[in-house]
C-alpha cells in the first residue's frame, strides 16, 4: 500500500532518448488505445543527450516514413570520412574501414532529433513528461516490476522537506520500459537485483566528451565526417576523436577514451583538450566560440557485456543494456532497433517474457556478434589491437573465439610502482582553460539546497586508501570537476560539488572502490544542452 | 533642438546621486536640461540639483501628498510637465523604474530602460537578457522620449553649476487608492551587496569562517558591501546570500574588490558589469587576473591588514 | 474576486544567449522556452491568495502566438483555472500588451492584476505600470510581501534603500520579486488536469487596440569583453591607484 498518488498507464518508459521514444511511437503505431507514457528526468527532451553523432537512417525510414521530407533542424547528409591517425604536431590520413564508410547516413544533433521525435510521440497521444525523475522502481507484490516512483521534489541539503515540498507520484503499469542510457540508475539496481549479468561478462565503457563550436567562415566543411586516433593518448589507452562538420559553421567535435585506462594521474578532460591543440584541429576551432559542451559514458562492451534484459514486469532496452557498435561508434540505429522490437513485443505479448530470445535473435545482437572482438583487441595495445581488428573486420567475426572484455573499476594502476607514460602533451590556447569554464557551456543547473545526489558509500576510504593506492582519481577523472579533495583544519576532506554534475556517470563507473553510487538529483536537475 | 526633463530622485533631505549620472546621459545628448523635484519641504534638495553642472532649471513642486514618492502622485505631476519637453528622463533605481513606465503610458509611448550610451537625440544603447547583447534603440520621429539611466553606464556629473529654481504648485491632487504607509531600511550599516557601490568580495583562500573577518573588517573601512565566491560559502565560510556569480548574485558596483578568488567563469559573470574590478590572489596564473583592471599578486592576508592601515 | 496573472513565454534562464553573427537579434535556433520566471512568481502568490479563501478565480494571460499556450497550460498545470491567449504574430512592445491586457480586464473585472516585474528577454519592466496607469488603478511594483484586507492590500515593495509598504485599493496592478516567493512544482496529475481545462484564443485584431510602437530596436551586439587591465606590485600602489581613479 502506498499513501502517494498513483497514475495508471499501460507501458511506461522511462527515459526519453533514442530508444524510449522509438519504443513509444511504435506501441501507439501498433495500438493506438494503448495508455503509454514517457518520463524523462531532463527539463526538456533533449537537453541530457549528447552523442556526435552520425547515425544511419534505416531504423527511421522504418519507423516514420516520409521523415526525410520533414527532418529535424540539424540533420546533414555525410559527404566524406576522413580517419587520421595524429602525432604531437604531425597526422597520417588512414584508409576508411568499411564499419567507418558513412555514405548514406547522416550527421545530427540527437539532441533535436529526440525532440522531433517526441512531438511526433505526442502526435500519437503518447504522454511525454520531462522534468521528473523515476528515483525508484514500484515493486508488485510477487516482487515483479510494477512500473516506478517518481523522486519527491522540493527536499533540502538536509533531507528535510522544504516549502515547496512535493511528493512523487507512483507510476504503475504491467510494463515498464528502462531506456536510462549508459549506465542507468534503475538498470543498475535492476540488473544487480534480478542478477541479469551472471552469464554476461562486465560492462565496460569509455568517456565521451562533446564541444559544439562556431567557426569563422570558410572553416567548417558541411558533411564531412572526421575521426582520429594516436595522440594524444598513448599505445595503452583506447580512444580517439571525432569532428563532425554541420551548416551555420557548426562544428561538433568531441573525444571518447576508455574508462578501463590504467593511468591513475590520467585527466580524460584535458586528453580531449590536447587533441584540440593539434594543429590540424586548432587552425579550425580559432577564433571560434564554444556554443555548448558537455560529457556522457558511452557503453562498449557490446556482445559480450549485454545482459539479459528482460525480468518480471521489464526490459532494458537500448544502451541501458549496452547496444552500441563500438567500431562504427554508433549506437542510435542500434537503440531505435531496440526500441522497435520492445515494442512490437509488448504489443504481441503484453508481457514481458520472451524479449531477450527475441533481442538475441536479431539484427541488433547479429551486429554486435560481428564486432565483438574489435574493442577487447585493443586489451593489449594500440598497435596489435589495430592488427586484430583489421583481421576481425576482414573475417566479419566469423572466427570462432570471442575475446572477454574486462571491468574497468578494476584497470586502474596503482601509483605505487605504476610510471605513466611521457605524453608529450603541449601548453594550449584554446577555451575552455579547465574543467569549471568547461561545465559552463554546459549550463548544468542543480538546485543546490537538495540531497547531494553522489552517494559515497563508505567515505573513509577517500581519504585514507584512495589517496595512498590512486590519489582520489575521481578528482581527475570527472569531466565537471564535482570532485576536490580540499585541506582542512585536521586534514584533507572530499567535497563534492554536486551543481557542476553533468550525468555523465564516469564516476559511478571507473572508482576503484565502487563506493560512489549515482542516484537522479530532482527532476528537471542537470545540464541544459542545446544542439548537442 | 532637445529639451530634457530629469525627474529628480531624493530622500526628502539630499539629491540621491542617480539624478547627477541623469544629467550626464542628458548631457550626452545636449540642450536644454531641467529638473524637476517633486515632494514635500525640499529646498535643500532644489539647491543640490541647482547646483549641477548643465543644468538650466529646476522645478521644484511643494506638496504634501508628494513627499512619498507614490508613482501615480508623481506622474501625474511630470506629465503636466511634460508637455515642454522632448525628452523626460529619471534614473533606472527601483523609485525610477516604478515611475517612469507610468509616465510613458500617460504620455502614449513606450519607454526606453536602461539607457548605457546615447548614439544621438533619439538614438541610444541598453541591455537586455541580463546584458548579454546591448541593442541599439531608436525613438520614432517626433514621439516624445521617456527613458530611465543606468546608474552603472554613467559618472555623476559635477556639481559646480547655479541654475534657477523656479516654484511650481502641484497640478494633481493626491490619488487617494494608493498610500504611503513606511520605510523600514535594512538593518545594519553594512551597504546591501545587491546595490552597494563598492563591494569587497573573499574566497576559499580565506580559510576559515574567523579568517573571513578580514573580509568583513576591509568592507566596513571602506563603506561597501560584502560578497563571497560559491567556493567560501559551500566551504561555510559565510551565509550563502552573500554568493556573487552565476548561481548567486548578479551585482554592478562602481567597485568590486575580490580577495583570494581565482576568477572562474562562474563568479566573473556575476560582476561582468562592475565598475572597476580589483583582483588580488597569490596565484598570478589566476583567470581573474585576464579581466582585473588592478591586479595584484599577492597573500591577501598581508595585503588586507596592509590596506586597512593606509586607509587608516 | 478573480485575479488576472500575465505570463510571459522567453528564452529560459539557463540557456547561454548569444549574439547572432549579423547583429540581427539573438540566437533562439533550438533554445528552450520557458514562463518568464518573474511570472511564475506572480502565477503562485494568485494561487495563494485563491487557496487562502480571497479569490474564486485564477486566470492566466499572455499575449504572442500558437507557441505561448504551451506556457498558459504549465500556468493551468501548476493550478490556474483558465487561461486566455491574445493571439498575435507581432513583436509587441510593453505599450501594446498592456492596451490589450486592458482590455482583457474591461472583460473579466479582477480584483487583481498580478505580473512579474519584468520579462528576462527585454528587461523592459514596463508592462505592469503602463496597465496601471491605463486602467487608472494603483501600482505596486517589486512585491516582496502581499497582505489582502478585504477592498485593499498592504504590500511590501523591494525598494533600493529598504522595504517600503504601501497600502493601495483594489482594483489594482501588483507586479511581482525575486524574494515573494517559491513558486510551486507542478504534479504529474495536474499536467494531466490542465489539457481539459479552458484555453480561450482571442484575435489581437478583436480587442480593437493599436499596436504602433514607437520604438525601433536594432543591431545587437554581444556585451564588451572585459580585457586585462594593469597589475600593481603592493598594497600601497593599489591605495594609489584607487585614489587616481576617483574610487576611494
Amino acid at each position: 500500500m502506498t499513501d502517494r498518488e498513483i497514475m495508471e498507464y499501460d507501458v511506461i518508459i522511462v527515459g526519453a532518448g533514442p530508444a524510449g521514444l522509438s519504443c513509444a511511437i511504435r506501441l501507439k503505431q501498433k495500438k493506438p488505445d494503448l495508455m503509454v507514457a514517457v518520463i524523462e528526468k531532463s527539463s526538456e527532451i533533449g537537453a541530457h543527450i549528447l552523442s556526435g553523432a552520425v547515425i544511419e537512417p534505416e531504423p527511421l525510414d522504418e519507423l516514420l516514413p516520409g521523415w526525410r521530407d520533414n527532418p529535424p533542424s540539424i540533420c546533414l547528409p555525410v559527404e566524406r570520412d576522413e580517419i587520421w591517425l595524429l602525432s604531437q604536431k604531425g597526422r597520417r590520413r588512414l584508409p576508411t574501414p568499411p564499419q567507418q564508410k558513412n555514405h548514406g547516413n547522416f550527421i545530427v544533433s540527437l539532441g533535436v532529433m529526440c525532440a522531433w521525435m517526441a512531438e511526433k510521440a505526442e502526435a500519437l497521444e503518447v504522454d511525454i513528461f520531462p522534468g521528473y525523475a523515476a528515483s525508484e522502481i514500484r515493486f508488485t507484490e510477487e516482487g515483479a516490476v510494477g512500473g516506478v516512483i517518481i523522486g519527491d521534489m522540493g527536499i533540502g541539503r538536509d533531507g528535510q522537506p522544504k516549502d515547496t515540498y512535493m511528493q512523487g507520484i507512483e507510476i504503475h503499469a504491467p510494463i515498464t520500459i528502462i531506456s536510462e542510457g549508459v549506465r542507468g540508475h534503475l538498470s543498475k539496481q535492476l540488473i544487480s537485483k534480478f542478477k541479469l549479468d551472471n552469464d554476461s561478462d562486465p560492462q565496460t565503457y569509455g568517456i565521451g566528451m562533446k564541444e559544439l563550436w562556431r567557426v569563422p567562415a570558410g572553416k567548417c566543411k558541411p558533411g564531412l565526417v572526421q575521426h582520429t586516433t594516436g595522440w594524444p593518448l598513448d599505445s595503452k589507452t583506447y580512444g580517439g576523436s571525432f569532428i563532425y562538420h554541420l551548416d551555420k559553421d557548426r562544428i561538433a567535435i568531441g573525444f571518447v577514451c576508455g574508462l578501463d585506462y590504467q593511468d591513475p594521474e590520467f585527466v580524460p578532460f584535458e586528453a580531449f583538450q590536447q587533441m584540440k591543440a593539434h594543429p590540424m584541429v586548432s587552425e579550425m576551432l580559432e577564433g571560434g566560440e564554444i556554443l555548448s559542451s558537455g560529457a556522457r559514458a558511452i557503453a562498449e562492451g557490446g556482445y559480450q557485456s549485454l545482459p539479459k534484459t528482460e525480468m518480471p514486469g521489464a526490459l532494458i532496452i537500448g544502451d541501458s543494456a549496452g547496444t552500441l557498435n563500438v567500431p562504427k561508434i554508433k549506437g542510435t540505429h542500434q537503440a531505435m532497433r531496440c526500441g522497435i522490437l520492445a515494442a512490437d513485443h509488448v504489443a504481441e505479448t503484453s508481457t514481458a517474457d520472451g524479449f531477450d530470445a527475441k533481442l538475441r535473435a536479431s539484427e541488433v545482437v547479429k551486429e554486435l556478434y560481428k564486432v565483438r572482438n574489435i574493442r577487447p583487441a585493443f586489451y593489449k595495445g594500440f598497435w596489435r589491437g589495430f592488427i586484430r581488428a583489421a583481421i576481425e573486420t576482414v573475417t566479419a567475426g566469423k572466427l570462432p573465439s570471442t575475446l572477454s572484455i574486462h571491468a574497468d573499476d578494476k584497470s586502474l594502476n596503482k601509483l605505487d610502482g605504476y610510471t605513466p607514460p611521457d605524453r608529450k602533451w603541449v601548453d594550449r590556447k584554446l577555451p575552455p582553460r579547465d574543467r569549471l569554464a568547461s561545465v559552463y557551456f554546459a549550463a548544468t543547473e542543480h538546485d543546490e539546497d537538495q540531497p547531494i545526489h553522489l552517494q559515497i558509500l563508505e567515505p573513509e576510504i577517500c581519504t585514507t586508501r584512495c589517496t595512498v593506492e590512486y590519489n582520489n582519481p575521481c578528482t581527475r577523472f570527472c569531466p565537471a570537476q564535482v570532485y576536490e579533495m580540499v585541506e582542512e583544519e585536521g586534514g584533507r576532506a572530499l567535497q563534492i560539488n554536486a551543481a557542476n554534475c553533468v550525468h555523465c556517470k564516469t564516476c559511478d563507473i571507473k572508482d576503484p572502490y565502487q563506493i560512489i553510487n549515482w542516484v537522479t538529483p530532482e527532476g528537471g536537475s542537470g545540464p541544459n544542452y542545446q544542439n548537442m | 533642438m532637445s529639451n530634457i526633463l530629469i525627474i529628480a530622485e531624493h530622500d526628502g533631505t539630499s539629491l540621491n546621486i542617480s539624478t547627477a549620472k541623469c544629467v550626464s546621459c542628458a548631457a550626452a545628448i545636449g540642450g536644454e536640461i531641467d529638473i524637476a523635484v517633486f515632494g514635500s519641504g525640499i529646498d535643500a534638495v532644489a539647491a543640490e540639483a541647482a547646483a549641477l553642472d548643465s543644468v538650466s532649471k529646476v522645478i521644484a513642486v511643494n506638496a504634501d501628498h508628494l513627499a512619498a514618492p507614490l508613482a501615480v502622485n508623481w506622474a501625474a505631476e511630470a506629465v503636466a510637465l511634460a508637455a515642454d519637453y522632448s525628452h523626460v528622463f529619471g534614473p533606472s533605481t527601483t523609485l525610477g523604474r516604478d515611475l517612469m513606465p507610468r509616465i510613458a503610458a500617460l504620455l502614449g509611448v513606450n519607454q526606453v530602460s536602461d539607457i548605457m550610451a546615447v548614439n544621438g537625440p533619439t538614438s541610444f544603447k541598453r541591455p537586455i537578457y541580463a546584458g548579454n547583447a546591448i541593442v541599439d534603440v531608436e525613438a520614432a520621429e517626433g514621439a516624445k522620449v521617456v527613458a530611465t539611466v543606468r546608474g552603472a553606464s554613467w559618472k555623476a556629473t559635477a556639481s559646480s553649476g547655479s541654475a534657477s529654481v523656479e516654484q511650481r504648485a502641484a497640478t494633481s491632487s493626491v490619488a487617494s487608492h494608493t498610500r504611503f504607509v513606511g520605510m523600514e531600511v535594512e538593518g545594519g550599516e553594512r551597504p546591501d551587496l545587491q546595490s552597494a557601490a563598492r563591494v569587497v568580495s573573499g574566497g576559499r583562500a580565506l580559510g576559515s569562517e574567523e579568517q573571513f573577518a578580514l573580509i568583513y573588517s576591509l568592507a566596513d573601512k571602506l563603506g561597501a558591501g560584502v560578497g563571497a565566491s560559491r567556493a567560501a560559502v559551500d566551504a561555510g565560510y559565510c551565509p550563502n546570500d552573500m554568493q556573487v556569480g552565476q548561481t548567486g548574485k548578479i551585482i554592478s558596483p562602481d567597485l568590486y574588490m575580490a580577495f583570494g578568488i581565482s576568477g572562474a567563469i562562474q563568479h566573473v559573470t556575476g560582476i561582468k558589469d562592475a565598475g572597476t574590478i580589483v583582483a588580488v590572489n597569490k596565484d598570478s596564473e589566476a583567470p581573474i587576473f585576464e579581466i582585473s583592471d588592478i591586479g595584484l599578486v599577492g597573500d591577501l592576508f598581508n595585503v588586507i591588514p596592509e590596506l586597512e592601515n593606509l586607509l587608516g | 474576486m478573480k485575479i488576472l496573472v500575465g505570463i510571459k513565454r522567453v528564452v529560459d534562464y539557463n540557456v547561454r544567449v548569444r549574439v547572432l553573427p549579423d547583429g540581427s537579434g539573438v540566437d533562439t535556433d533550438g533554445v528552450k522556452m520557458s514562463v518568464n520566471p518573474f511570472d511564475e512568481i506572480a502565477l503562485e502568490e494568485a494561487l495563494r491568495i485563491k487557496e487562502a479563501g480571497n479569490a474564486d478565480e485564477v486566470i492566466v494571460i499572455s499575449a504572442g502566438g500558437d507557441e505561448c499556450q504551451q506556457q498558459l497550460r504549465t500556468g493551468l498545470a501548476m493550478g490556474a483555472d483558465r487561461a486566455i491567449q491574445i493571439q498575435t504574430s507581432e513583436s509587441l512592445q510593453p505599450l501594446s500588451v498592456a492596451r490589450a491586457f486592458l482590455k482583457i480586464v474591461e472583460r473579466e473585472e479582477p480584483g487583481l492584476v498580478i505580473l512579474g516585474k519584468q520579462a528576462i528577454d527585454d528587461d523592459n519592466s514596463q508592462t505592469g505600470q503602463m496597465l496601471a496607469a491605463l486602467w487608472d488603478r494603483p501600482q505596486a511594483t517589486f512585491a516582496g510581501k502581499v497582505v489582502l484586507n478585504g477592498n485593499t492590500a498592504a504590500v511590501t515593495r523591494e525598494v533600493d534603500a529598504g522595504l517600503e509598504t504601501i497600502d493601495i485599493d483594489l482594483p489594482a496592478v501588483i507586479t511581482v520579486d525575486l524574494r515573494l516567493n517559491e513558486p510551486r512544482f507542478v504534479k504529474l496529475p495536474d499536467i494531466m488536469k490542465a489539457k481539459r481545462k479552458p484555453l480561450d484564443v482571442v484575435p489581437l485584431d478583436e480587442l480593437g487596440v493599436s499596436i504602433d510602437g514607437n520604438l525601433n530596436v536594432g543591431h545587437h551586439a554581444p556585451p564588451a569583453q572585459r580585457e586585462k587591465g594593469i597589475m600593481v606590485e603592493d598594497a600601497a600602489q593599489l591605495v594609489q591607484e584607487l585614489k587616481n581613479r576617483g574610487l576611494i
